[in-house]
């Protein structure tokens, strides 16, 4: 539980409905552990992501965002993946262009079997995320709680 | 000061006008101040004879306008500098307008003159500017005539051309020019080179200027949807003054995302920024990361080409690599 004045980062984390939703069920089953600050939102397709929703996130409050898609060729949709690939590979770059940390995005692959790659990502990423402390350079004020 | 004059390129229309080729040409005529070409549609000789101008202040860039020029009855008329010559390749690419019905001339360009850079060299009180031979002449409330060298008052975007051939027209007026290996990537690269914080500093400063006017994206060609994401009163950045800096954030990179790929460089989102918000510095850096992740790519160079946005390749690089490789660079 979270103790009042305590730091905790929140943290999105786009799921796609075949392979990493799949994979955070199995590290759920699995009994595996990973902070409950991170907040999935299952996608159909990690290629579902605009890059809007990504700095909406930060908009409305997160302080890391991390994607989770099939791995590269086992895309549900063939080939879904491969424009998500490209598109954040941009838009990060662009992001860390305008002085944004770039610890704070990041894709990660996982498959509906790697349940514990899941539940590792989601581990390091939070520490990572909450190193760097709250999200400054991305928020909207109007928006705060 | 250009190669050919607005006199060449009247006769021209003229020709073509009268042997019934076009029924209207686009052009550019004198707007308010002696520096404001707007563009403009000539349907008749009269009217071309007396208003139509070519001078060192014609930058804009007409290829977006042939969307709706192409929607009308009969051929139009179009004037191509090299950098409107992508433009309108990119279009043609997208489907954009119908090629059947534009009758476009190439026309060379020696770059063309930012005015505030003129008014740096003039100082206040413009009442006039002639465009002759040897440079520009400036009319002071002040002074006396200043002659100012356009090369000294170049605009950004031409100081550092990429390309003065004209990719795409019906004739061409004058000679071509090449594709120059430009240093257009040079401020992209300094600001790279910047510690992260100072990036933040430069694009703070830079962005929180922006009055959301939105004239950068009303005037890129490659803006060209007919519903804007950012006109949904649900994007959550539609105010028009800026309430919080997330807002000119979220607007520039989603701007410059939407055309990455696709951008040709033009520098139109530049020169109409009234707020002289340097944006081909983020459509830049796009395209330079386009080249160095996916290859060398033009958009607008040729007609069809696969924008590398909606393509891919098994082994591409992997977003994590793409941001430590900017990193790397650094080091």
């Amino acid at each position: 539980m979270q103790v009042k004045g305590e730091y905790k980062p929140l943290i999105v984390a786009f799921c796609c409905n075949w392979c990493s939703y799949a994979g955070a069920d199995l590290a759920g089953n699995n009994r595996l552990n990973y902070p409950d600050n991170v907040k999935i939102i299952k996608v159909p397709c990690s290629c579902r992501v605009n890059p809007m929703f990504v700095l909406r996130a930060f908009q409305r409050g997160a302080d890391g965002v991390i994607l989770c898609g099939c791995h590269p060729g086992d895309c549900h949709y063939t080939s879904g993946n491969y424009y998500t690939r490209r598109r954040m590979a941009l838009l990060f770059s662009m992001l860390n262009y305008l002085g944004i940390e770039k610890e704070r995005t990041r894709v990660e692959w996982v498959s509906a079997a790697e349940g514990a790659k899941f539940a590792a990502t989601m581990n390091e990423f939070t520490e990572a995320v909450a190193a760097l402390g709250e999200n400054k350079r991305l928020e909207d004020l109007r928006c705060k709680k | 000061m250009q190669k050919v004059t607005g006199e060449l390129l009247i006769n021209k229309a003229l020709e073509l006008l009268d042997n019934g080729t076009v029924n209207r040409v686009l052009g550019w005529k004198r707007g308010e101040f002696a520096y404001d070409m707007t563009p403009a549609v000539f349907a008749d000789a009269e009217e071309l004879k007396n208003n139509f101008v070519f001078n060192d202040f014609c930058g804009a860039n007409f290829s977006k306008y042939l969307i709706a020029e192409t929607r009308k009855e009969g051929k139009v008329l179009v004037f191509l500098k090299p950098c409107d010559s992508y433009s309108f390749n990119q279009l043609l690419t997208e489907h954009r307008f119908d090629r059947e019905k534009v009758y476009a001339v190439g026309i060379p360009c020696e770059g063309m003159v930012d005015i505030s850079k003129v008014k740096k060299a003039a100082g206040d009180g413009i009442l006039d500017i002639v465009c002759e031979n040897d440079g520009l002449v400036v009319k002071t409330l002040y002074d006396t005539d200043k002659v100012i060298d356009c090369k000294e008052v170049l605009a950004e975007r031409c100081v550092s051309c990429k390309s003065r051939k004209c990719v795409a027209y019906d004739e061409l007026l004058g000679e071509n020019g090449d594709v120059l290996d430009s240093s257009r990537f040079d401020e992209v690269e300094k600001l790279e080179k910047m510690t992260e914080d100072e990036r933040y500093a430069f694009w703070q400063n830079e962005l929180s200027r922006c009055i959301r006017c939105n004239a950068c994206r009303d005037v890129c060609p490659a803006c060209t949807c007919e519903k804007c994401v950012f006109d949904n009163p649900d994007s959550g950045v539609e105010n028009k003054a800026v309430s919080d800096s997330f807002e000119e954030k979220m607007f520039h990179i989603i701007r410059a995302f939407h055309v990455a790929g696709r951008c040709t460089d033009c520098g139109e989102c530049s020169r109409v920024c009234p707020q002289h918000i340097p944006l081909h510095l983020l459509n830049r850096k796009f395209i330079k990361d386009i080249n160095e992740f996916y290859g060398d790519y033009q958009a607008g160079a040729e007609v069809g080409s696969r924008a590398p946005l909606v393509n891919y390749t098994v082994d591409d690089l992997e977003p994590s690599e793409a941001v430590q490789k900017g990193d790397a660079d650094n080091a």
